[in-house]
C-alpha cells in the first residue's frame, strides 16, 4: 500500500478516536462533577407494534464511565502505536477498519441501555473479533482459531438471547437497565418468578463465561492472540474479555438479590482462578501464560461482583486491563531481558512451592496444567463433534430429496397457517415444533455438508423459512413481521448465492472438505460474501436483525421446546455461514502452494 | 518389478535429517547461515532446484517479479543478451527472450515432501496433525523452557523420553488419550522401529515417513537438532535428541489414532494405493527453471557489471600522500561502508579499514556478577582465552512489569491494582515520548565504558575453568601482527588509531543477536576492541612487533570504541590514558565522527518511509535515536538488508565509490601479503560468514514463509528460545519479513584485490572455503593490481572479464539523490 495512502487511514482513525477520548474525558469530568446521575436516554423506536416495541436506549453511569475510559484510552494509545507498527503490512486498511469496526461495537456495548441495544454491540464485538483474529486470513491456525472462538462466543450470544426471551415474558417489556436499578419493581417481580429469575441469570452468567473465557471456555483466550500484537494486546489482554465482566456488573441489581445465583458466580470465579493460575504458571510461551494470567485475575473480579463488591470489581478491571495490555505489547522484549537477567542471577531449577507436594501429585497436576485440562478439545469433544455426528447421520438428503419431501410439507404448513382457524389448539402447538425440528434438520445438514456449497447455503437460508413459518403460528405474529425477517434474510441468501455461483464459475471446484483461501485472488468477492454472511445471520444491517428479536419475543414462555429448537438453529446457522466463509474465502490458497506457509505455522 | 532398499537404519537416517533441517540456534546466539546449507555440495542452480523440488521452497523470484525489473530497467537487457547467448548459443537469443518476456508457465507441481504422509488424511479422514502438533510444541517447548514459566518442567535430568517416563510414570494424569501409546513408552518398547512397524508397516517407507513428519514442523524439529549439536547454547541446560523427539511425537500418533479408530488400525502402508516418488530421487530440469536460472543470473549482473565498471573507473592507485590525521578500524561489516565514507569526506587525510569485528581476538568474556561465559570471536572458532571483567561499572535496571509475579493469583491482584495503573501512564510515555529503558536491548549494556578488565595472563596457574585468564605478551604479539598485515596497516601509524567495533539497539526485538556483530557471535564488539588496543598499546608487545618489522612510533596509541548502528552513536573508551597531544587530536577526530554519523543516519533515513528525508542530518539523526528505542518500531534498523558485495583490497579501490552501504569490506594489501598467507585467512572468515548473511537474506527474500520467519507483528516469544504465530504454532527460524523486505536476492561477490593465480592458489589451499566458490554460492573476482583487469572465477579458473556498463555517472553531492530516493541506487562515482 502506498505511504499516502497509509498515512490517510491511520490519521482518520487516530483524529477519530483521539476525538472519542476527548469527548469521553471532558465529558465524564463534567459528569463526575455534575451529581454524577445515572442517565438514560431512549432514543431511536426501531419499529413497533401492539405488545412489541424494539428501541434502541443507551445509559450512562459509573459502570459507562470506567468502560469508556479504559477503552477509549486504550483504543488510541494502540492506535496510535499501530501506526507505525502495521507500516507497510500487508492489510493495512483491514486492520484499521477491524480495529474500527470493534470500537463501534465496544461503544454500543457499553453505552446500551437494554438488552437489545447491547447486544448488538455484542455482535459487533464478535465479528470484530473473528476478523482480527484471522487477520493472517492465509494461514491454516489463524483461520481455524478464529472459527474456534467464534463457536464460543456463538454460545454466548444464544445464552443472552434466550435470557433476552424470558425476560420478555418477565418484563412483558422490552426493560432497560435503568429500570433494573428499581429495586422494588425487581423484587416484586423475582417473588413471583424466582425460578424464571434464576434461569435468565444463569444464562447471563453462560454470556458472560463465554465472553470473559471463565470455566469451562478459557481456552480460546490464548488463541485468540493470533493478530498482530497490539490488536491482540487490547482486545484479548484487556477490552474484549472483560465484556462479560461488563454484562454482570450492568445486570448487577437483577441478580444480586439471588443469593443461589452470586454463590454460583462466586464459585465459577474461584475455580477458573485457580485452574488458570496452575494453566499459567506452566506456560512456556509469553503470550498464553499474560492470556492465563489474566483469566485468573477475571476469576477473582467475579468473585468480588459475588460478595457485592461492584467498585473493587472496576477498579479491578481497570488495573488489570491496563497491566495486560502493556504486558503483551511489550512481551516480545522478554527475549533480551529475561536472557541478560539469567545471565547475572541464574538458579539452577528453580523451586517452587509445587516442589513441596507429593510427587504423585505434582506429576499429575503438572501434565493437567499442561495439557490446559482439556479444556481445548473439551467443546469438540461433548458439542461440536456430536453435533457432526447427529449431522452425518442426514447424509441421506440430498437436492432431491429436499425437493420432494420439504417444499410440499411447507407449502401444507403455509396451508395451515392461512387456515389456522380449522386447527384444534393441540395441533396448533405442535406444528411449530415440527417446523423448527426441520429448520434444525436442515441447519444440522448444512453445518456438516462437505461437498456442496451452494447447497449448503440453501439449506441455511431454508432454515430460516421453517422458522419464520413456525412463529407465524403464535397469534400476535404479523405477516408484516415475518416478512420483515424474511426481506433481510432473502436479500443476504440471494446476494451470496450469486457470490458462490460466480466464484463457482471462476475456480470450478470448491468444496467445504478444506480451506480454499480464495480471498488471495479474489479479495473483493470475500468482502461481498461476508456482508451477506453478516446479513444471513441477523447481524445488524438488515432488517433481519430485528426479526431475530422479535421471533424470540413471539415465542411463549411455555414453549421450551420451540424456543430450544429456534435458539439452536441460531447457533448453528452461525456457525455454519462462518464455516462457509472460512472454508471457501479463508486458509492457504490452494493454488499457491509455494508462496504459503506451513500449516503448523 | 521389486527393488532392493537397504534396511532401514535410524541412526543413519537421522543423522542426515539434521542436516536438512533449520540450523538455528535459540534466538540469542542467531547466526546468520546459508538457510540451504544441506545442498552446497551441489552447484548453486542444482541445490537450490533441488531443495524446491524436495521441499517445496521458493527459491528465486517470481517470473512475474522479474519481468517487472526488466520493465523497470532493473535487468539490461544487453546483459540477458548475454547470457542466454552464454547458456543457450546466439542463434536461441530472440527466441529464448521472447519466452523469458512473455510465455505463460504452468506452476510447478506439488513439492515431494508430505505426500507419504498425506495417505492419513486422504485414506483414513484423520487429520493428524492437528491432533498431535499442539501437545506435541507444549511438551517440547515446556521442556526447553529457558524461563518463561514460572513452574518449570518437574523431570529435567534423565533426558526427554526418560523425563516424560519418570511423570508418566508416576503420575495419575497421562499425556496420552489411549492406554497402547503409554505402556509402548512405559515399558521401553519405544524404539524407533518398532512405532514405525506400527504406523507405517512397511521398512522401505520408514525413511520418507520421518522425513515427512519431521518437516511438517521443520521449526521445532530444527531447534531439537541444534540443541543436540551445541546443548551449551542453553543457559539452562537440557538434555534433548532429536530421536526422544520423534520417538514421542511417533507414540503421540498411535495416541490419536488408537483413540479415533481403537486399538485396530492397519498400518499407512498396506492402505496407499500409489507409492509416491522418493525424496531424493532425481531433479528434472523444466523450462520454467531454466528461465528462472537464467533470470537471475541477468539480475545478477546487471548490477556485477555495473559495480565493476565503477571499480574501474575509479581505481587511480595511491594518490598524493599527505601526513595522516588518524586510522580508524571498523568492522567489515555492510552497514560501516557509508560510516567511512562520511568519515573520509570530514577529514581528508584520515584513513580507514575495515576487519572482521573481533578484531583477531578470540575469547569468552565474563562480565562481573555474570554466571556465565560468552563467546566474544565467530562462531566456529573454539577459544581457550577468558576475559573477566573486575568492576561493574553500573547497575542494571529492572522491568518490573516482566516479573513473573504478576502472573500469580493474589500477588497478581495486587500488582494489576497497583502496578496496573502504572503501566497505563508508562504505555503513554512509551508511545509519545519514547526513551531506553530496562528492556531496551542496547549495545552499550554489553559492556559498561568504564568497566576494568583482565587482559593479560599473570601465569600458568592463571586459569578458570579450564580456560586461560588472560593472554601472554608472544599470545598478544601474533595477534596484533596478524591483524595489522592482514589489513595491511604496517607502517606510517597516525598518532591515534582507533579501533571500533559495532552493536545494535532495539526494543521489542526478540531477533536482537541478529542485529549485532556476527564476527563476534552476535553479540557488541566493545571488548574486542578494547582488548586489542589494550595489547597493541602494550610496550613490551610494541617491542617484539619491532622485531617482526612493525614499526609503532611511541606516540602512536591505539582507543577502542563501539559504533552502535541503530543510533548511529560512538563510544570511546579508554580516553583518559591518551597523552595531551593525542587527548587534543582525538577531541578534533570526536567532531569528524560525529558529523559523520549525523550524516550517515541521513543517509539511512531515505529507506524508513516514516522519516522526513529533507530535514537537517541533526534532526533525522534524532528520529534515528527515538526510533532505536520505541516499541512500537518493527524497523529499528534494516541490518544487512541489500548486502551484495565484499571488497578484499586497499581502500583506493572503491574510495570515491558510492556503493549504497551494499558492500563488506575487508582491508587487505596484497603488497603485504604476496603468497597469500592472510588472503587466506580473510577468505575462509568471508566466505562462510558473508556469504552466510547474504544467502540468508537471500532466502528469507525468496521465500518468506517457509524459508524466512514471516510477518515479525504476530510473532509469540516461546520459551526464550525461538518465536511462533500464536501459541500453538510452529517456532520461525529466518529472518522475519521486515528485515528482508528491501533486500533484492542477489548473490555476494566477493572482489579480491591481487594477482589471479596467488587468488587461485589460495583458494584451493582450504576445501570448504573452495566450494563456496566452485559451486557459485558466492561469485568471485579478482583485481590483478598492477593492470587493474577484471578477473572471473567459473568452473576451476579464472577468466577475463570486461565490464560493459555505460560509464559510471559522477555526482558532488549525493544529498538530493539521497533525499529523493528510498529504493536501490545506483553506482556513483562521488567527485571529490
Amino acid at each position: 500500500m502506498p505511504a499516502k495512502k497509509e498515512d490517510w487511514l491511520s490519521w482518520s482513525a487516530f483524529i477519530t478516536v483521539g476525538l472519542h477520548l476527548l469527548a469521553a474525558v471532558v465529558y465524564i469530568v463534567y459528569w463526575v462533577l455534575n451529581k454524577h446521575q445515572p442517565l438514560n436516554l431512549k432514543d431511536i423506536v426501531v419499529f413497533k407494534t401492539d405488545g412489541y416495541e424494539f428501541f434502541i436506549d443507551f445509559y450512562f453511569d459509573k459502570i459507562t464511565v470506567v468502560y469508556l475510559f479504559v477503552g477509549s484510552f486504550l483504543t488510541f494509545l494502540v492506535t496510535v502505536y499501530s501506526r507505525y507498527y502495521m507500516h507497510r503490512e500487508e492489510g493495512y486498511k483491514r486492520f484499521f477498519n477491524a480495529i474500527m469496526f470493534f470500537f463501534v461495537g465496544y461503544n454500543i456495548a457499553i453505552f446500551a441501555g437494554n438488552f437489545e441495544t447491547l447486544f448488538m454491540g455484542w455482535e459487533v464485538l464478535g465479528i470484530s473479533s473473528f476478523l482480527l483474529i484471522a487477520f493472517y486470513r492465509n494461514r491454516y491456525l489463524p483461520v481455524k482459531n478464529a472459527v474456534k472462538v467464534f463457536s464460543i462466543y456463538r454460545v454466548g450470544d444464544v445464552g443472552i438471547l434466550l435470557a433476552m426471551w424470558l425476560s420478555h415474558h418477565l418484563w412483558h417489556e422490552n426493560i432497560t437497565f435503568m429500570k433494573l436499578n428499581n429495586y422494588e419493581l425487581v423484587s416484586s417481580q423475582l417473588q413471583n418468578h424466582t425460578l424464571m429469575g434464576v434461569i435468565i441469570s444463569l444464562l447471563i452468567l453462560v454470556t458472560a463465561a463465554a465472553k470473559s473465557a471463565q470455566l469451562p471456555f478459557s481456552s480460546w483466550l490464548p488463541r485468540a492472540m493470533e493478530g498482530p500484537t497490539p490488536s491482540s494486546a487490547i482486545f484479548y489482554g484487556s477490552l474484549s474479555v472483560n465484556m462479560g465482566v461488563f454484562l454482570l456488573l450492568r445486570t448487577f441489581p437483577f441478580w444480586e438479590h439471588q443469593f443461589s445465583v452470586r454463590i454460583i458466580i462466586g464459585v465459577l470465579g474461584l475455580v477458573t482462578s485457580v485452574v488458570a493460575t496452575g494453566i499459567a504458571r506452566v506456560q512456556s510461551s509469553v503470550k498464553s501464560q499474560i492470556a492465563y494470567a489474566s483469566i485468573a485475575q477475571i476469576g477473582l473480579i467475579f468473585i468480588e461482583l459475588a460478595l457485592g463488591l461492584d467498585y473493587l470489581a472496576l477498579f479491578h478491571f481497570a488495573g488489570n486491563a491496563f497491566l495486560r495490555t502493556y504486558q503483551l505489547l511489550v512481551s516480545p522484549s522478554v527475549v533480551s531481558y529475561m536472557i541478560r537477567e539469567q545471565f547475572y542471577n541464574f538458579v539452577p531449577r528453580e523451586k517452587t512451592y509445587e516442589d513441596t507436594w507429593p510427587k504423585r501429585i505434582e506429576y499429575s497436576f503438572y501434565i493437567l496444567c499442561l495439557k490446559e485440562f482439556n479444556l481445548d478439545s473439551l467443546m469438540y469433544r461433548y458439542l461440536w463433534n456430536p453435533m457432526k455426528q447427529v449431522g452425518r447421520k442426514l447424509n441421506f438428503i440430498n437436492l432431491k430429496w429436499t425437493l420432494i419431501t420439504f417444499i410440499p410439507i411447507y407449502l401444507f404448513g403455509l396451508a395451515c397457517l392461512v387456515n389456522d382457524h380449522l386447527l384444534t389448539d393441540n395441533i396448533k402447538h405442535y406444528l411449530p415444533i415440527l417446523f423448527s425440528f426441520i429448520g434444525v434438520v436442515l441447519v444440522f445438514k448444512a453445518f456438516t455438508e462437505r461437498k456442496n456449497v451452494k447447497m449448503s447455503w440453501l439449506y441455511i437460508i431454508m432454515n430460516h423459512f421453517w422458522i419464520a413459518l413456525a412463529i407465524s403460528f403464535n397469534e400476535h405474529y404479523l405477516f408484516d413481521e415475518a416478512m420483515l425477517y424474511l426481506s433481510g434474510i432473502t436479500i443476504a441468501g440471494t446476494l451470496g448465492y450469486f457470490v458462490l455461483r460466480r466464484l463457482r464459475k471462476i475456480e470450478t471446484a470448491i468444496d467445504l472438505d478444506q480451506f480454499h483461501g480464495h480471498s488471495y485472488a479474489h479479495p473483493k468477492l470475500a468482502f461481498v460474501f461476508l456482508l451477506a454472511c453478516l446479513g444471513l445471520t441477523g447481524f445488524p444491517i438488515t432488517t433481519a436483525f430485528i426479526g431475530e428479536d422479535l421471533i424470540f419475543s413471539h415465542i411463549h414462555e411455555n414453549q421450551i421446546l420451540l424456543a430450544f429448537f429456534v435458539s439452536l438453529s441460531f447457533i448453528i446457522d452461525g456457525l455454519a455461514v462462518i464455516r462457509i466463509f472460512a472454508r471457501v474465502f479463508m486458509g492457504p490458497h490452494v493454488k499457491s502452494v509455494y508462496e504459503m506457509a506451513y500449516r503448523s505455522s | 518389478m521389486k527393488t532392493q532398499h537397504a534396511p532401514f537404519n535410524g541412526h543413519e537416517v537421522l543423522h542426515n535429517l539434521k542436516h536438512f533441517l533449520p540450523a538455528q540456534a535459540p534466538l540469542k546466539d542467531f547466526i546468520h547461515h546459508n538457510t540451504l546449507h544441506a545442498f552446497q555440495h551441489l552447484k548453486f542452480d542444482t541445490g537450490i532446484r533441488n531443495a524446491s523440488e524436495i521441499f517445496g521452497y521458493n527459491v528465486s523470484l517470481s517470473i512475474d517479479e522479474y519481468r517487472q525489473l526488466y520493465q523497470s530497467k532493473k535487468i539490461r537487457e544487453d546483459v540477458l543478451e548475454k547470457i542466454i547467448a552464454n547458456k543457450k548459443g546466439i542463434a536461441a537469443v530472440s527466441d529464448w527472450k521472447g519466452r523469458l518476456i512473455n510465455h505463460q508457465y504452468q506452476s510447478p507441481g506439488l513439492p515431494r515432501i508430505g505426500r507419504l504422509r498425506d495417505n492419513w488424511k486422504r485414506e483414513f479422514q484423520i487429520d493428524l496433525d492437528s491432533l498431535v502438533h499442539p501437545i506435541l510444541f507444549r511438551v517440547i517447548c515446556s521442556y526447553l523452557d529457558q524461563g518463561i514459566s514460572i513452574w518449570n518442567f518437574p523431570v529435567l535430568d534423565k533426558g526427554f523420553l526418560a523425563s516424560l517416563r519418570e511423570l508418566e510414570k508416576g503420575s495419575y494424569t497421562s499425556f496420552f488419550k489411549t492406554e497402547r501409546a503409554r505402556k509402548l513408552l512405559l515399558s521401553g518398547d519405544d524404539e524407533l522401529e518398532n512405532l514405525l512397524h506400527i504406523l507405517v508397516g512397511d521398512e522401505t517407507l520408514y525413511e520418507q515417513y520421518v522425513y515427512d513428519q519431521q518437516f511438517a514442523h521443520q521449526g521445532w524439529s530444527g531447534m531439537v537438532a541444534a540443541t543436540e549439536e551445541q546443548p551449551q547454547t542453553l543457559l539452562d541446560h537440557k538434555k534433548i535428541t532429536l530421536h526422544d523427539f520423534i520417538v514421542f511425537e511417533l507414540l503421540l500418533e498411535i495416541d490419536a489414532l488408537d483413540f479415533s479408530f481403537g486399538t485396530i488400525w492397519s498400518p499407512l502402508a498396506l492402505k496407499i494405493k500409489q507409492r509416491p516418488s522418493p525424496l531424493f530421487g532425481p531433479v528434472e530440469d523444466t523450462e520454467l527453471i531454466e528461465a528462472l536460472t537464467i533470470w537471475q543470473e541477468a539480475f545478477e549482473w546487471t548490477y556485477y557489471d555495473e559495480v565493476l565498471a565503477g571499480i574501474k573507473s575509479t581505481h587511480s592507485g595511491d594518490g598524493e600522500k599527505t601526513k595522516t590525521t588518524f586510522q580508524a578500524m571498523f568492522c567489515i561489516d555492510d552497514r560501516e561502508c557509508s560510516l567511512r565514507r562520511y568519515i573520509e569526506k570530514f577529514d581528508n587525510n584520515c584513513e580507514t579499514f575495515g576487519t572482521p569485528g573481533f578484531f583477531g581476538v578470540e575469547f569468552y568474556y565474563k562480565p562481573q556478577g555474570g554466571k556465565f561465559y560468552t563467546k566474544l570471536c565467530p562462531a566456529p572458532v573454539n577459544p581457550k582465552y577468558l576475559i573477566k571483567e573486575t568492576s561493574d561499572g553500573g547497575k542494571r535496571g529492572k522491568e518490573h512489569h516482566m516479573n513473573k509475579r504478576s502472573h500469580s493469583l493474589f500477588q497478581g491482584w495486587l500488582i494489576s491494582q497497583s502496578l496496573g495503573f502504572w503501566s497505563a501512564a508508562k504505555l503513554f510515555f512509551n508511545i509519545f515520548r519514547p526513551t531506553m529503558s530496562p528492556a531496551t536491548a542496547s549495545s552499550f549494556k554489553h559492556m559498561h565504558k568504564h568497566a576494568k578488565l583482565v587482559i593479560e595472563n599473570e601465569g600458568p596457574t592463571h586459569t578458570e575453568s579450564h580456560l586461560q585468564v588472560g593472554f601472554t605478551v608472544d599470545e598478544m604479539v601474533t595477534r596484533v601482527e596478524n591483524l595489522l598485515k592482514s589489513i595491511g596497516l604496517v607502517k606510517d601509524f597516525a598518532p591515534v588509531v582507533y579501533v571500533i567495533g559495532h552493536g545494535s539497539s532495539s526494543v521489542n526485538n526478540p531477533h536482537y543477536a541478529a542485529y549485532d556483530c556476527g564476527a563476534c557471535s552476535g553479540r557488541a564488539g566493545s571488548v574486542n576492541s578494547r582488548v586489542l588496543c589494550y595489547m597493541a598499546n602494550h610496550t613490551k608487545v610494541r617491542h617484539q612487533l619491532e622485531l617482526r618489522g612493525i614499526n609503532i612510533p611511541n606516540t602512536t596509541q591505539f582507543v577502542g570504541g563501539l559504533h552502535d548502528t541503530t543510533r548511529d552513536e560512538i563510544v570511546f573508551f579508554d580516553e583518559a590514558t591518551l597523552s595531551i597531544a593525542n587527548a587534543a587530536a582525538h577531541k578534533q577526530n570526536e567532531s569528524v565522527f560525529s558529523n559523520a554519523l549525523d550524516l550517515n543516519a541521513k543517509e539511512r533515513s531515505r529507506r524508513f518511509m516514516s522519516i522526513n528525508t529533507h530535514l537537517s542530518a541533526q534532526k533525522i539523526h534524532e528520529k534515528i535515536r527515538t526510533r532505536s528505542v520505541s516499541l512500537f518500531e518493527p524497523r529499528p534498523e534494516l541490518n544487512h538488508a541489500t548486502n551484495t558485495l565484499c571488497v578484499v583490497g586497499r581502500r583506493a579501490l572503491t574510495k570515491n565509490l558510492f556503493l549504497d552501504r551494499r558492500a563488506f569490506m575487508n582491508s587487505f594489501d596484497y603488497t603485504v601479503d604476496p603468497d597469500g598467507k592472510y588472503l587466506l585467512n580473510i577468505l575462509k572468515a568471508a566466505a562462510p560468514v558473508c556469504g552466510g548473511i547474504n544467502l540468508e537474506y537471500y532466502f528469507s527474500r525468496v521465500d518468506n514463509q517457509k524459508l524466512g520467519a514471516g510477518s515479525k507483528l504476530p510473532h509469540n516469544v516461546m520459551g526464550l528460545i525461538g518465536v511462533a504465530n500464536g501459541i500453538d504454532g510452529d517456532l520461525r527460524p529466518g529472518l522475519p519479513s521486515q528485515m528482508i523486505e528491501m533486500h533484492d536476492p542477489v548473490r555476494l561477490m566477493i572482489i579480491v584485490e591481487h594477482f589471479p593465480d596467488v587468488v587461485l592458489d589460495v583458494i584451493k589451499r582450504d576445501e570448504a572455503t573452495y566450494q563456496w566458490f566452485i559451486n557459485e554460492w558466492v561469485h568471485l573476482v579478482a583485481v590483478n593490481p598492477e593492470s587493474q583487469a577484471f578477473f572471473l572465477f567459473k568452473d576451476g579458473a579464472f577468466t577475463p572479464y570486461y565490464p560493459t556498463a555505460n560509464s559510471i555517472a559522477t555526482v558532488a553531492d549525493l544529498t538530493p539523490l539521497l533525499e529523493s530516493h528510498a529504493d536501490n541506487l545506483p553506482i556513483y562515482q562521488i567527485a571529490s
